[in-house]
């Protein structure tokens, strides 16, 4: 029986009963108690199933290294699988189920899986995975599937909120035990600024437990003392439920706050991710103590032996009233202790050790504790709950001396420092031989951008077990009432010579049912390199990630392969400590805030408008404004007859606008686009392509000389960001000692493309002070001044090859002219149009698309854009890219034109297959498809394509294919269809 | 005039911290040479302040110039006097080598202001906020959440942050989010 002791418990409020509810039914426990503490006082010492046996399977620890017991916990909103017990606090009214058991906890349908474990050693479905083929489907995929997974997956959405938090400090101590407070007040002392993060409520780990004195005061009286020195200190900060879970490169460590995990109130974020960025990390992260590998090492009622008497002293709960203690070192002995001064029984402490404990034997001897040296489990007896140990020589193969009867085993195989941290940026290990541990090695220690040390460990982290040791460690002399421990002896197995049967039962990863037997077997077939072997076996591969089982995992491997630990090595730690939430990741980044949306001036009439959105980069355009009853097919077509017909209106506003200036801004935008931009004329606009240095075409627009030294370069929408910073890269590091300021004016302006026949006829009706007739304001130059009581500039440009001007306002104005256009051009007709119309008006003129002709394998050339490349320059860039012999091969595909006959619309991405086949068996092919609309002013399907020696072709009829396998016939044509002489546009 | 709104048009999240965007303001970006003698005539002659020295503003309550990289100056003033500070700019520096450009549209400014409004912007911006490190006069070009922002501490402890236009929205939403949620309890 596990039970609620009448008096000790030190973090429990015994004046604040809370209930709680574990499948269904209602439990009672404490302020203070964590789920694991409460559920040993309420006697449920099964708490779920294995992941692959579905063995019963109890508490094992008091942390964060607990494999087992891990709940499906809240409901709804705040469900979340895979909790903690151990590290989750107690409040009133939370509610757990445990996980992978069908149909009940008690009654597990496939607890028959570890009648077949015979044959589900490592590497099972590996080997299964293979053969008879058909039992794939039939027989192994709907076992496996039964059996993955240990939670259910959240079915709602997150009720709560998270959010991030920067912070700068000088050190970083992780771990509130005496090992880091003692650290923090060095620091502190020292002027530094500090952060001292704890990842439970409770200050002072293990020596508060362990009843230790420090200076002749309780570790709790020196620990009370210490933080308030540390609380007491301007430049320290100490946040306790707070995880470092990560060390990366250049300090930073991300720190994991729980603020309503604990409560029953959830207003407020739950959890906090600090990105925190330190001068120097200290991490005293402790040691976690290693399970022992005997048969039944699973069975509930089995603990770390540190655990059992933790559960005493903190909370106040007795796993059992029989202990039996099981141990290869001193440090268990205090487990007996602790459970004698309780009142509990120890029928044993079984010592590995022929010789023995150090002095401390003595205080044992002296409670009338009887101690078995030499000796070795060679089985837990009992199936959901420990019922006694049979012993046997730790020498021998496990011939049974004796049988005692208990209900709980507290086991330690020795001490394993929490090097995580240390780890995660390279920080290196040494074996030590004596303490049969891995170290942190001070000499190989993670290095920052100066060479040196940005991590260092104190106390147990260092691997330094007694309290002087640790605190002399953090730079403190003290005297302790601790004894001196007799040496530790590696125990990896128990009884050593224990046989097959032994050791199938003799558990290493509870959490993935990995078993001593496995990594034998594993060894056996030739899995040498420990990460291999973890692979193989999934040992360490769970939620916990290892943290009982790597230590002996490794060394039964180490033994199997008769190499060295060291020579074995570790497996790579990597963050996070232990998982954290994936809405701590998110932070506030969710709903309207997960993705900054880019709006334009006029975005609000767009949304009240029918816009169909479409996302370009993270701008949100109108796609088609669509009316009532209309599809949106509809819409567009609608939208382009009536460009055609009487004008239309289109957002422009997202267009890149950047200004070059300087007495060089001439020379520097010939270099940057293919064609003259130092001879363009004050006040005119001409358009300019733009090639990277390998010559292929990078954006396009209109270039606009605004004054002698200043040019306005329009890019494409996604490309306003990008091409500033190509401008100021070749500024800042190629051509530095020009003479040329830009400037991204892009949102300072909201733009609007009015184009139409009645285009004019709209602009006047605004009046103002500008003229705007054919022949005071001819196509591709711009004029300035009022358009009735706006501050516009209007280019005379045409993307739709219709008559067609730009106006430029102030985006404060935007959404005013924008409803003035719309308002004055009602009885002209206007409509607003989209993007898609815009993209069809500008195909049916042939113009080309940055993105859609080209995809960044795309010459000017191949477009047929020779008439935008000057020839009388010297340089420009792209211009040598263009001149190598495959760029100037006349066999590349080129720009054309296409036709269905059928009038049908090629569908999107369509080739044009040519005979044979390439050496890769794939279909040889000679052109593709570009740009694809169905043409409402031509009444049938257009197109635009790259193919082979395109142009040479016209007239000639290619076939394009379709996704059901046909053909669709089109004729090779000139790609402008519309207004071929451009009178339309020249009005 | 009439028909000029600015990006959120005062839109304003009252509470412990109080987020409000600032409405209709001058914003007039300046390149050159800050060695050049008659670049920084200008500036002062303009503005009445000095160049200030890098990540730090000067200020007379109306207008502030604020350090924006080596070679870029940012000038916060009331917006209808940009046009004129513009024009008057380009007097000023003409035949030398410089920008002035307005930006007083492509910008939202925003104030942010109360008790915990240093760890509202912490939880931001990847800046140390602590008030020894991030003094009343300085300035910082770096980001909020996803997006490009500036921002600088004015003598009442409070913030100006300032964001493209299009994204004022997202903005607002990410400060007056972290606001709502309470303090950290550090700084």
């Amino acid at each position: 029986m596990s039970t609620r002791l009448a008096n000790s418990g030190r973090l429990i409020d015994r004046s604040k009963p809370v209930e709680f509810k574990f499948n269904g039914k209602r439990f009672k426990g404490y302020e203070g108690d964590t789920l694991a503490s409460a559920l040993f006082a309420n006697d449920q010492m099964m708490v779920g199933r294995s992941f692959k046996y579905h063995r019963p399977r109890g508490v094992v620890a008091s942390g964060a290294e607990e494999p087992n017991a891990l709940f499906n916990m809240g409901e709804g909103g705040r469900f979340e699988p895979n909790q903690r017990a151990t590290t989750q606090e107690l409040f009133d009214g939370l509610t757990i189920r445990s996980q992978n058991h069908w149909p009940s906890l008690e009654f597990d349908i496939g607890a028959v899986n570890q009648l077949f474990a015979r044959w589900l050693p490592a590497g099972f479905y590996y080997k299964m995975f293979i053969h008879p083929r058909p039992f794939w489907k039939h027989v192994y995929e709907p076992f496996i599937r039964q059996s993955a997974g240990l939670g259910q997956v959240p079915q709602e959405k997150d009720a709560d909120t998270y959010e991030h938090f920067y912070y700068f400090c000088d050190v970083l101590v992780v771990g509130g035990g005496i090992a880091g407070l003692a650290a923090a007040l060095k620091e502190g002392q020292a002027g530094k600024k500090v952060l001292l993060l704890e990842q439970t409520a409770d200050f002072g780990g293990r020596a508060v437990v362990d009843g230790v004195e420090i200076d002749g005061k309780s570790a709790e009286a020196w620990v009370q003392d210490t933080l308030a020195a540390l609380n007491a200190m301007p430049n320290v900060t100490v946040r306790n439920r707070n995880m470092a879970s990560g060390v990366y490169d250049h300090g930073y460590v991300l720190g994991y706050e729980r603020l309503t995990d604990h409560l029953s109130d959830k207003s407020g974020p739950r959890h906090r991710l600090w990105r925190i960025r330190a001068g120097h990390i200290i991490t005293a992260t402790g040691a976690i103590e290693r399970p022992l590998s005997f048969a039944g090492n699973d069975i509930p009622g089995v603990l770390l032996a540190a655990a059992v008497r933790d559960y005493v002293v903190n909370w106040g709960v007795s796993v059992g009233d029989r202990t039996v203690v099981v141990t290869n070192n001193d440090d268990a002995y205090r487990t007996a202790i602790i459970l004698k001064n309780a009142g509990l029984a120890v029928p044993a402490i079984i010592d590995a050790r022929a010789s023995g404990a150090g002095p401390i034997a003595a205080e044992v001897e002296k409670l009338g504790i009887r101690v078995l040296k030499g000796k070795a489990i060679a089985k837990v007896k009992g199936k959901t709950r420990v019922t006694g140990v049979k012993v046997c020589l730790q020498a021998g193969e496990g011939s049974v001396i004796e049988e005692i009867a208990c209900d709980c085993v507290a086991m330690s195989g020795g001490w394993s420092p929490v090097v995580h941290l240390w780890s995660h940026c390279g920080g290196k290990l040494n074996w030590d031989e004596d303490l049969a541990m891995f170290r942190p090695d001070p000499s190989r220690a993670p290095t920052g951008a100066d060479g040196k040390a940005f991590v260092s460990t104190v106390g147990s982290a260092s691997g330094y077990l007694s309290t002087a040791d640790v605190l002399k460690d953090a730079g403190l002399e003290v005297t302790t009432n601790e004894v001196a421990a007799a040496p530790l002896e590696p125990v990896w197995l128990m009884p050593q010579g224990a046989g097959p049967k032994l050791r199938m039962k003799a558990w290493l990863d509870y959490q993935n049912d990995v078993k001593v037997s496995d990594v034998q077997l594993a060894a056996r077939e030739g899995y040498e390199s420990v990460e291999h072997t973890k692979r193989y076996t999934t040992l360490g591969m769970a939620t916990d990630q290892g943290k009982l089982s790597n230590i002996n995992g490794l060394a039964i491997l180490s033994k199997s392969l008769d190499a060295s630990i060291p020579n074995v090595g570790t497996t790579t730690f990597r963050p996070p400590y232990t998982p954290i939430s994936m809405g701590a990741i998110t932070g506030a980044a969710r709903d309207e805030l997960f993705q900054p949306i880019h709006k334009t001036p006029m975005f609000d009439w767009h949304d009240a408008n029918g816009a169909d959105w479409e996302p370009v980069g993270h701008w949100r355009r109108t796609y088609a404004y669509v009316r009532n009853g209309e599809t949106v097919h509809d819409a567009v077509n609608r939208e382009i007859l009536n460009v055609r017909e009487n004008v239309g209106t289109l957002d422009a506003s997202t267009l890149g606008k950047i200004i070059v200036k300087g007495p060089d801004a001439g020379k520097f935008l010939d270099m940057l686009y293919t064609n003259m931009m130092s001879t363009l004329g004050v006040g005119k606009c001409r358009y300019g392509l733009m090639c990277n240095e390998n010559g292929f075409l990078s954006d396009d627009g209109v270039v606009v000389r605004l004054a002698e030294d200043t040019w306005l370069c329009h890019t494409t929408t996604g490309g306003a960001d990008r091409i500033h910073g190509w401008m100021e890269d070749w500024l800042q590091c190629e051509w530095w000692d020009w003479k040329v300021y830009t400037a991204n004016v892009t949102e300072q302006f909201a733009q609007i493309a009015v184009a139409g026949p009645k285009a004019r006829q709209l602009l006047e009706k605004l009046g103002g002070n500008m003229d705007l007739s054919k022949e005071g304001f001819p196509f591709m130059t711009y004029v300035e001044g009022k358009l009735g009581e706006f501050d516009a500039r209007i280019f005379r440009i045409s993307f739709s090859g219709e008559l067609s001007y730009e106006v430029s306002v102030p985006a404060s104005q935007g959404a005013a002219l924008w409803a003035a256009l719309q308002e004055a051009g009602k009885d002209l007709g206007v409509m607003p149009y989209g993007t898609e119309a815009m993209h069809i008006l500008r195909a049916e003129k042939g113009f080309i698309m940055i993105g859609d002709e080209t995809d960044g394998t795309i010459i000017p050339q191949d477009l047929n854009l020779q008439w935008a490349i000057s020839k009388k320059k010297e340089d420009y860039l792209g211009k040598r890219a263009q001149e190598r012999s495959f760029m100037a091969s006349p066999d590349r595909w080129k720009l054309v034109g296409l036709e269905t006959l059928d009038g049908s619309v090629i569908p999107d991405g369509s080739y044009v297959p040519a005979p044979g086949y390439n050496p890769n068996g794939q279909r040889n092919v000679q052109g593709r498809v570009t740009s694809t609309y169905y043409s409402p002013t031509l009444k049938r399907g257009i197109a635009m394509g790259l193919v082979k020696h395109g142009p040479d072709r016209m007239g000639e009829v290619i076939e394009f294919n379709r996704e059901d396998g046909t053909m669709v016939k089109a004729k090779i044509v000139d790609p402008v269809f519309y207004d071929k002489d451009g009178e339309k546009q020249n009005v | 005039m009439s028909n000029a709104v600015s990006a959120l048009n005062g839109k304003t999240a009252t509470g412990p911290v109080t987020v409000q965007e600032l409405g209709l303001t001058g914003m007039v970006t300046l390149r050159g040479d800050f060695e050049d003698e008659g670049f920084a005539a200008a500036v002062t002659q303009l503005t009445g302040l000095q160049i200030p020295d890098v990540r730090q503003f000067q200020t007379d309550g109306v207008k502030t110039v604020l350090w924006m990289s080596p070679d870029e100056l940012l000038v916060v003033l009331p917006y209808t006097e940009v046009n004129a500070f513009v024009t008057a700019m380009n007097d000023a520096l003409a035949g030398s080598h410089y920008l002035v450009a307005n930006v007083s549209d492509a910008r939202a400014i925003f104030s942010v202001s109360g008790e915990f409004a240093t760890e509202v912007l912490g939880k931001n911006a990847p800046v140390d906020f602590e008030a020894s490190q991030f003094v009343a006069g300085m300035v910082r070009r770096s980001r909020v959440g996803q997006v490009a922002a500036a921002y600088w501490k004015l003598d009442d402890g409070s913030f100006r942050v300032v964001c493209f236009r299009s994204v004022a929205e997202y903005v607002f939403g990410l400060i007056a989010t972290s606001a709502t949620a309470g303090p950290v309890g550090v700084y």
